[in-house]
């Protein structure tokens, strides 16, 4: 039976945190530990969800978790793993939820030594697009175009010039396993990724798209919406690497409109016709290069 | 384990641990103060669909005899439940 | 007992197998290799069952090891230098968590200059970050410190890292005869870790948390009473080392020939046994001098210290670091013990040994000839470098 809203497991593993309100952050991490079950054991590193999930004595986590340092998420998992091995323990599942800069940045090269040395863990790098718990400053996950607190938009710069880096491909070039990007606007989907993931043993790498009002400059309520939007302008890409395969989740039968994406955050309200353009333009070369080499899965999004 | 509210609050010399390391799942302080707008729910309008539970980013709505409810103590009031319901079941009231 | 010829990174690695550590976690560096050379050879040929990590960094070994001792196995790992340095954050991330992780660190230099050779400024810049810091003499130490530190380290009262210091390549690749203790012997003395501070599957727990303002002292408080604890700690666990294997140390602190002495050389690690033969000469031609050797620099032995020299007209600190800007590190304090026990002794510094430089037996006659003299001050040796 797929997971679904009425299949899912009821128990609510992360609660009572401090989130900002409409944190898509939170809601992957919610979600993917009540796929993960009460086997999981949780690695934070520092970042939004270990400063709203741990703060003594308030502990928001039911199940097993602990915040690692920053850099330190793929190797504490390792570490967990390990020694849980050790003792002859084999039923847990080690994930890690590390944000964007987390991942992408200062945990690159732990997480690569994890897939090099092909760890059975699970690293879910939640991408809100900026260090978010620092007050918004750019990293390498920030897309084209977005204002930052460290790429401010100003007469001669329009916030970020750098493209966003392409960690799902990084890290299947590595050989991993189970490679998957996922969105919290499309949480069946997602969920359907962290479940096959935690079936399969060696390094698994999830990266799931998960707006921030706060740093996006939207409304609260608008996280799940603009995290399928995103999807549904071809600016993220649902799709899986297995077995050396690169495979397209599911592909919007037409783009739905850039220009109407980007409107509706503050973080891109600065830029002109030419921006949006250069954006539109990447998004082709990358959609281009996916229909040479993604093959496509039949998969019903809701 | 879903966390809960504790009675007690460990504040003495004594109760704090030795080690970073407590009992999973111990909440102190509730989240309610933070809502400016609350959720309320129409129970006739409700299908049940649960898109709803499933969307909430802090785990407060939960399903309840078919339908759904709001645990108040730590909603946050974000408003993507009443987004997300497309029976038009939720609507958000301004905190009096 | 079986006898073998090893240097001091093989004794130690000895140690650790018969300490069983669960995780090994570790990157290699110039001179502490020859550890981890030999561990991965014992996993392999089955005389040590461990999870061996090849870790691609020194902050992935720690962060590593952290992870396995946050599931309640013991964990091992080894660095030297840069590779301290470059996991100087998880150092006090390991202490305030309080996992009992042991590691070796062979001592040598910080860059720059680049240097690869023996001195201890890697550690000493450390000495802060809530560690045990043992600093051995020669193989054999090295040996029965690798034992006894787990036995320390996880003591519940404790529950503090421990890092084990092995001067580079003058301890970690010289060859002695020392005495290999027998699986038996060891897991006699050394029970199996037990801790709460654990992430543990039956009772699920949340680790590593954040403590603000209201709570943050409490947490520090407790790592600092647990770090003071060793020092009893450390005397129990030799007491009971004596026991099983017949070989006695003496705390945090070795005294030799103090007692009548007018003029006592502080210091540390494996020149402690060319003191100790500078002594003997000086001795026979009838002048009173003595050694105090710090075998611990964390807990610090302000009591002992206090007590070896209380009688001496003079004390000197030679070691093999400086802290720049002021003096040596072991020299502070040092001076602080003298301090809080009222002793008003003339004290001098000796830095020696930086970068590997040779400290010969006629430099160290030379420092209680200026202790006779009533020198003071901070001098480096071999070069006439001096600072009042």
């Amino acid at each position: 039976m797929s997971l679904n809203a009425a299949t899912l497991d009821r128990d609510e593993p992360f609660y009572g945190h401090k989130a900002c309100a409409g944190c898509g952050g939170s809601l992957a991490v919610r979600i993917a530990l009540k796929v993960l079950g009460e086997r999981a054991v949780a690695v934070l590193p520092a970042g939004c969800m270990s400063a709203v999930g741990f703060n003594f004595p308030q502990l928001c986590f039911g199940c097993n978790a602990i915040i690692s340092t920053f850099a330190g998420t793929a190797s504490m998992l390792t570490g967990i793993a390990a020694g849980l091995r050790a003792q002859g323990i084999t039923d847990f599942q080690a994930v890690g939820f590390a944000g964007d800069g987390g991942t992408a940045d200062i945990g690159i090269q732990a997480l690569s030594g994890a897939i090099d040395r092909n760890d059975d863990i699970l690293y879910i790098c939640y991408d809100n697009e900026a260090y978010m718990n620092t007050g918004i400053q750019k990293s390498s996950l920030t897309p084209f175009g977005a204002r930052t607190t460290t790429t401010p938009a100003g007469k001669n710069v329009r916030g970020n010039l750098r493209p966003k880096k392409n960690m799902f491909e990084i890290v299947a070039a590595h050989g991993i396993p189970y490679a998957a990007t996922a969105s919290i606007g499309y949480l069946p989907d997602f969920m359907r990724k962290v479940e096959h993931a935690s079936k399969i043993r060696g390094t698994k790498y999830i990266h799931v798209i998960a707006p921030c009002p706060t740093g996006w400059g939207i409304p609260t309520d608008e996280t799940v919406s603009i995290a399928k939007e995103v999807v549904d302008c071809g600016l993220w890409v649902l799709a899986e690497y297995e077995n050396g395969n690169f495979t397209l989740s599911y592909r919007p039968k037409e783009f739905s409109d850039v220009r109407s994406y980007l409107k509706k955050q503050s973080r891109f309200s600065h830029l002109r016709d030419g921006d949006v353009e250069t954006i539109i333009r990447s998004r082709d070369a990358k959609w281009e290069a996916i229909r040479k080499n993604f093959t496509n899965r039949q998969e019903v999004l809701s | 384990m879903k966390p809960y509210l504790r009675a007690h609050v460990p504040t003495a010399l004594s109760e704090i641990p030795d080690a970073t390391a407590y009992e999973a799942g111990y909440l102190v302080t509730k989240n309610a103060g933070w809502r400016s707008v609350r959720p309320v729910i129409d129970t006739a309008r409700c299908v049940g669909c649960l898109q709803c539970y499933l969307y909430c980013p802090d785990g407060v709505i939960f399903p309840k005899d078919g339908k759904v409810a709001v645990d108040y103590d730590f909603c946050k009031g974000c408003g993507i439940c009443s987004k997300i319901c497309r029976p038009g079941a939720i609507g958000m009231e301004a905190e009096k | 007992m079986p006898r073998k010829f090893l240097s001091g990174n093989e004794a130690f690695a000895e140690g650790i197998r018969l300490a069983r550590p669960q995780v090994i976690s570790a990157y290699p560096i110039t001179p502490q290799t020859i550890v981890v050379e030999r561990l991965s050879e014992m996993v392999e040929d089955g005389s040590l069952q461990s999870e061996f990590i090849h870790v691609e960094s020194e902050h992935s070994a720690l962060s590593c090891a952290m992870g396995a001792s946050a599931v309640g196995a013991r964990a091992f790992t080894a660095t030297s230098s840069q590779g301290l340095l470059y996991m100087a954050e998880c150092l006090t991330y390991a202490s305030g968590g309080r996992f009992p992780i042991v590691m070796m660190n062979a001592n040598r230099s910080t860059a720059l200059p680049w240097n690869i050779y023996g001195d201890q400024r890697d550690s000493l810049s450390q000495l802060d970050c809530g560690w045990i810091q043992s600093y051995a003499e020669n193989a054999q130490e090295a040996l029965d410190l690798a034992l006894m530190s787990y036995r320390i380290a996880e003591n519940r009262e404790v529950s503090t890292p421990y890092m084990a210091n092995l001067d580079g390549f003058v301890l970690t690749h010289t060859y002695e005869v020392v005495d290999v203790p027998t699986a038996g012997q060891a897991d006699a003395f050394l029970p199996a870790y037990r801790t709460d501070n654990r992430l543990d599957l039956a009772h699920p727990r949340n680790l590593g948390f954040s403590a603000g303002p209201a709570y943050n002292t409490a947490f520090k408080y407790k790592e600092h009473t647990g770090l003071l604890n060793a020092g009893k700690v450390i005397a129990e666990t030799e007491e009971a080392f004596a026991a099983v294997f017949g070989r006695r140390y003496t705390g945090l602190t070795e005294s030799y020939r103090t007692g009548d002495a007018d003029f006592i050389l502080i210091t540390l690690g494996s020149i402690s046994g060319l003191v100790r033969e500078t002594v003997d000469r000086l001795r026979g031609k009838g002048e009173k001098a003595g050694l105090l050797r710090l075998r611990y620099l964390r807990p610090f032995p302000n009591a002992e210290i206090a007590e070896a020299v209380q009688h001496a007209k003079a004390v000197a600190v030679l070691e093999k670091d400086i802290s720049f800007g002021n003096e040596g590190t072991v020299y502070t304090n040092v001076n602080s013990a003298l301090h809080k026990a009222g002793l008003p002794l003339p004290s001098s510094n000796y830095i020696g040994g930086l970068g590997g430089r040779n400290i010969t037996a006629g430099e160290i006659e030379s420092i209680f000839e200026d202790m006779k003299q009533g020198k003071t001050g901070v001098r480096f040796l071999g070069i006439g470098g001096e600072n009042e």
